[in-house]
């Protein structure tokens, strides 16, 4: 289903004016070892539920968001800019 | 004279206690691995668990091209090898799965794809594929409606022609598996839905269903856009993002195309079933959703990209739309294999937009693993182990868009 991202700078706008930047994930410490940056590089949560992903305002004010999101029914919880209070 | 069969095509079940195999999973690469096991493994105890009615996954909705033309060395004989399975299936099933070999057309629009297809037909030929390249006049020798003017928006250069591609009847192939399990004592359970899975000593014992708890030997995963699902609750990780993936067809039109047609510059895929209807696939959707719903943006895109390549369709109506959800993986290549964490929780997923054509093999090899513990051969470069050793099958040449 296509549906809105409520952007904290433009507002509510359609899911085809932004470019999808994957589930937002905790990069290893320098001194991971070499399965955890494997798990890093490869393995991801792919939620049936809920999830918090980042997401780029392409054809608006050209930031990274980040949005929570049902990944079943697409509804966007929420949407704010990275490191905000949310 | 009995004209319409009374036979049920599988009968019902109640679950039992326990089973030798238990297959979450009811589209063609669970089903077709239950066939093996009971046909060529003698393994009968087995249960083929579908939360859905058979098929309800990408199974039922795919757009139905059977292809071998991959780029990989790896990719090459086993997709061949699937392709021969379905060449045979008919009979061996005593089942038509109305296979249509008319052949299939990879367009090029640009030096870099014509340069990707040369490489593919290349490789194919080394390995006994038949595959070629032609230009754009054989093409429109092939297929005089369409579009091959100099003066088009991405001219047709050249294209990569596999005669042996085709077309298929998927829910055919899924029924006929189900009925000839069924023949062989394996149960096939619609409507039962795995909702989790116990693990102890890295062993899986129990799976646990939304009817009763069962017992098992072995757990095969092959659910495909929900694999996470099923795999985390076995606590195994996946490399894995489920799309969307949408098609649609439209009102039957006089037989115009006989030859499956396949651009990756424009996004798009289309041929003409026997009815006449014309099937069209898309791009997968832009973000990881497990939604189903198909949107208009896309039937937007679908339909532009087929005027490009058919002008004269213009007044044609779409009668449906619909969407399938489908397991990327990061190669463009599946995922086989007992998983390292739990010994006895295997593996068929990653499938794609593009596993449909590999069910045959898939099962056969899937159930060879299950039975001797042993992966053969044409299976093992798609195990998991491959992203650690960093061995990955870059299929995404000839698997993106060309389903
Ligand atoms: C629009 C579209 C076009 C495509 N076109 C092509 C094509 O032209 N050629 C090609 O080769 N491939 C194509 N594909 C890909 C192909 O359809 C799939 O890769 C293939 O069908 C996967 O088969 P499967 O048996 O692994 O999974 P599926 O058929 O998806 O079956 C998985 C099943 O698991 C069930 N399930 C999920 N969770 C549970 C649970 N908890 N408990 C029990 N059951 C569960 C689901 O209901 C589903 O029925 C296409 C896919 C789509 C969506
Ligand atoms: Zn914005």
């Amino acid at each position: 289903m296509s549906f809105l991202v409520p952007c904290p700078n433009c507002g509510r706008r359609s899911v085809y004016e932004f470019r999808f930047g994957g589930e937002v994930r905790q990069v290893p410490s320098l001194e991971a070892t070499q399965a955890e940056w494997q798990n890093y590089r490869f393995n991801r949560t792919n939620a049936a539920g809920i999830q918090t992903e980042w997401w780029f305002h392409y054809f608006g004010c050209r930031q990274w968001l980040q949005a929570v999101r049902n990944t079943v029914s697409n509804e966007v919880l929420h949407a704010y800019l990275p490191g905000e209070k949310h | 004279m009995q004209l319409f069969s009374k036979d049920r095509m599988w009968r019902h079940h109640d679950l039992k206690p326990s089973y030798d195999v238990v297959i979450v999973g009811g589209g063609v690469h669970g089903l077709a691995t239950a066939y093996y096991l009971a046909k060529q493994h003698n393994i009968r105890k087995v249960a083929v668990l579908e939360k859905s009615y058979l098929g309800a996954g990408a199974s039922g909705r795919n757009t139905a091209i059977l292809r071998s033309n991959y780029r990989t060395p790896e990719g090459i004989p086993f997709y061949d090898a699937s392709l021969k399975l379905y060449e045979q299936i008919s009979e061996e099933l005593g089942w038509n799965v109305l296979f249509s070999q008319c052949g299939h057309l990879t367009l090029g629009h640009s030096d870099s794809s014509v340069a990707g297809l040369r490489v593919r037909s290349e490789n194919n030929q080394l390995l006994g594929v038949n595959s070629r390249m032609i230009g754009f006049e054989e093409v429109g020798k092939l297929v005089p409606t369409i579009n091959i003017s100099r003066e088009a928006r991405y001219p047709i250069l050249a294209a990569l022609y596999h005669p042996p591609g085709g077309i298929i009847r998927h829910d055919a192939v899924v029924w006929g598996y189900a009925r000839a399990c069924d023949r062989m004592g394996v149960e096939i359970h619609p409507f039962t839905e795995v909702t989790g899975i116990d693990v102890e000593n890295s062993k899986v014992r129990h799976v646990v269903t939304c009817k009763r708890r069962i017992a098992t030997g072995a757990v095969l995963n092959a659910t495909a856009g929900w694999a996470t699902t099923i795999s985390r609750m076995a606590g195994v990780p996946l490399p894995i993002v489920t799309h969307p993936l949408q098609a649609c067809v439209t009102e039957p039109l006089k037989p115009f195309l006989n030859v499956v047609i396949v651009s990756a510059t424009l996004h798009v895929y289309l041929s003409q079933t026997d009815k006449g209807e014309l099937v069209v696939g898309a791009e997968i959707d832009p973000y990881q959703s497990y939604s189903m719903r198909s949107t208009l943006p896309t039937l937007e895109q679908m339909a532009t990209y087929t005027l490009e390549l058919f002008p004269w369709l213009h007044g044609v109506r779409v009668l449906r739309q619909w969407a399938g959800i489908c397991d990327m993986t990061p190669d463009f290549a599946p995922i086989m294999g007992a998983a390292s964490e739990v010994s006895n929780f295997y593996m068929d997923v990653g499938w794609g937009t593009y596993g449909f054509k590999a069910g045959p093999i898939s099962g056969k090899c899937m159930a060879e693993l299950i039975a001797t513990h042993t992966p053969p051969s044409l299976i093992e470069p798609f195990s998991a182990t491959r992203f650690e050793t960093g061995r990955l099958i870059g299929e995404k040449a000839a698997a993106a868009v060309s389903h």
